[in-house]
């Protein structure tokens, strides 16, 4: 939108203070990844500032030697696959019956479930009937409050509202029942607002960490995000994971409490950093719709 | 379905019968779901009920001393109490407020990202600002921990380096400027993708409201304030009013990883105190009795904004 093509001090200024906010939200990533690459005997020092320095890739191997690490991370990844398969498909399911107007007090139904988005019993309250649910150190707690998500029940809904109905009746009159019209008509069509549900819920398991922190006990159940805060909050001696990990004979690269945090961090962080660049696209549409209905 | 039309033999009588039976099939379909909402959703107001009760875990409620608003009372009538929440208080509004006002950064971000002609330029920004949004706090605590730790951080050891400073500051465990490194660390998270929406809007706006302008003579930061800031100003102000209604509700996650015992005073925000009455100090009917008060006035503020949002722009937020 410039009037002319001259660099004025304000574009100098403006780039400039886009780039340093932009270094800003980079480095961090950045530092945490040169640290776990380097000497571990430099980076515990603090002297891995802006470069790699003896670059090894050691600690990607000895950080799964932690015991417990290699079962965290296959519990994060059951628990992002396991729950994002049954939240999209429960939310595209109930999205299309409740833009049935046929459906037997729909209008009730609707709003006993949009209700829930605007009121929360408190930690306590939860936490005693989850226990009494017998959700306490169970998988399913990982997975299943989390199938029943009001608003993205509200995209779809809208999404199938704004498909041409005569699809759906036309297969009504071949005698389709609601299932084949879900599955062969409807699936089709709300595909991207299912593959926008599918990422948001997916970043959403990978990253989640209070439901550990408060209904998990068993180490067996652990996710990466929570054995990641334990080595911040000390609760883990750090010394005893050390010493399992000092079977390697290179002193420089012998583990660390730094190069435990850091590649752990790293850990986590690497599958976001890889599906990143395919779901970009999808976050106009996700943030856009949502603000149709807060 | 077992309602099977065939060709056209289909009549009216057949017709209604097959609606009469689709009305109870989809309520059925979508029956186990609903039943999950009312499991997870709605059960948990049931156990409202401790907040009347001296419940402690492991005794059953039955044979727990029913103390009726005790709990409620004592907020005003024990003077200890009553600090410690007027103190939780002071923190919750104060990390709310900042929140709110540094929510026009993302407007101001947008603007001016705008601006930008190089369009690589403008794919690096926003690819790379946008990032910390789908990081977890956890992980945000790893960053401030390896940048900012008193032992070893980058930040110490660049300033040591310098010649800045001669012993390392602590800046994590200390309660100095703490509503504000929160704020600060909201805005590093949230920033590139909170700008996405207002970029939208722009991308929205008329361009020939643009060219009639310039046709009038309106140069680079008219246009900003007199075509671009009107075009997002109704996305701004439901985004507004959506904060005023989650006024206390800072959650939890964010003052849960940052917290330790230097800064808890300046950190403890309503959600991480009633974590800490109820699970670390085991107060389930005082914990429970804080939540019921701030469920209430969490409702009163989405209405009120709702109301106000009506008033405004004729239309409700919820």
């Amino acid at each position: 939108m410039g009037v002319n093509n001259r660099i004025t001090i304000f574009d100098i200024i403006n780039y400039t203070l886009f780039a340093l906010f932009t270094l800003a939200c980079f480095f961090p990533f950045y530092y945490l990844f040169i640290n776990t690459i380097s000497s571990n005997d430099l980076s515990s020092r603090g002297l891995v500032m802006f470069y790699p320095q003896e670059i090894h890739f050691n600690n990607y191997i000895e950080v799964f030697k932690i015991p417990g690490l290699g079962q965290a991370t296959f519990v994060s990844f059951a628990r992002t696959v396991i729950g994002t398969l049954l939240t999209v498909a429960a939310s595209g399911f109930l999205g299309y019956l409740f833009s049935k107007p046929t459906m037997w007090g729909r209008k009730f139904w609707y709003r006993f479930l949009i209700a829930t988005m605007y009121f929360n019993a408190g930690l306590i309250p939860w936490f005693l009937i989850m226990l009494k649910l017998g959700l306490f150190n169970n998988f399913l707690a990982y997975v299943v409050p989390g199938i029943v998500s009001p608003f993205f029940i509200i995209l779809v809904k809208t999404f199938v509202e704004s498909t041409p109905i005569s699809l759906q009746e036309s297969a009504q009159l071949d005698g389709a029942g609601n299932m084949t019209i879900f599955w062969k008509i409807v699936m089709p069509l709300i595909t991207p607002i299912l593959a926008t549900i599918a990422i948001f819920t997916a970043i959403g398991q990978w990253n989640s960490f209070q439901d550990t922190l408060f209904l998990v006990t068993d180490s067996n159940l652990f996710t990466l995000q929570f054995i990641l805060y334990r080595y911040f909050n000390g609760a883990t001696s750090l010394a005893t994971l050390m010493q399992s990990g000092a079977s390697d004979t290179n002193l420089a690269n012998i583990q660390t409490a730094t190069s435990i945090r850091t590649t752990i961090s790293m850990v986590v962080v690497i599958p976001i950093l890889l599906v990143y660049p395919f779901f970009q696209r999808f976050f106009v549409k996700g943030i856009m719709i949502g603000a149709v209905k807060g | 379905m077992g309602a099977k039309l065939n060709g056209q033999a289909y009549t009216t009588a057949a017709v209604k019968q097959f609606r009469f039976k689709e009305k109870y099939t989809l309520f059925l379909m979508a029956l186990p779901f609903l039943v999950l909402v009312f499991l997870f959703a709605y059960l948990p107001l049931y156990g409202w009920i401790y907040a009347f009760y001296d419940y402690r875990p492991g005794i059953p409620l039955s044979q727990t001393e029913f103390v009726g608003l005790q709990w409620f009372t004592s907020l005003v009538s024990n003077p200890y109490q009553m600090e410690e929440v007027l103190r939780v208080l002071r923190n919750t509004f104060a990390i709310s407020t900042l929140g709110i006002l540094t929510s026009v950064l993302p407007v101001i971000f947008a603007i001016f990202l705008m601006e930008i002609k190089s369009p690589s330029f403008k794919k690096i920004v926003q690819t790379l600002t946008t990032l910390p949004n789908f990081i977890s706090w956890v992980l945000v605590y790893s960053f401030a921990f390896m940048l900012f730790s008193v032992d070893n951080g980058f930040l110490n050891n660049l300033l040591m380096n310098m010649g800045l400073i001669e012993r390392p500051l602590n800046i994590l465990a200390s309660d100095n400027h703490t509503w504000l490194s929160m704020t600060l660390w909201g805005v590093w998270k949230g920033l590139g993708w909170g700008a996405i929406l207002y970029i939208a809007a722009i991308t929205g706006i008329d361009p020939e409201l643009y060219e009639a302008a310039r046709v009038d003579g309106a140069g680079r930061f008219r246009l900003m304030w007199h075509v671009t800031v009107p075009g997002i100003m109704p996305t701004f102000f439901v985004l507004l009013i959506l904060g005023i209604a989650g006024f206390i509700n800072n959650g939890f996650e964010q003052y849960f990883v940052f917290s330790n015992a230097m800064n808890m005073s300046k950190i403890e925000v309503l959600d991480l105190y009633v974590y800490n009455v109820g699970v670390v100090n085991n107060n389930f009917g005082f914990a429970t009795a804080v939540s019921i008060l701030k469920s209430i006035v969490s409702l009163i503020l989405l209405f009120a904004a709702n109301s106000l949002s009506k008033l405004v722009r004729g239309e409700g937020v919820i």
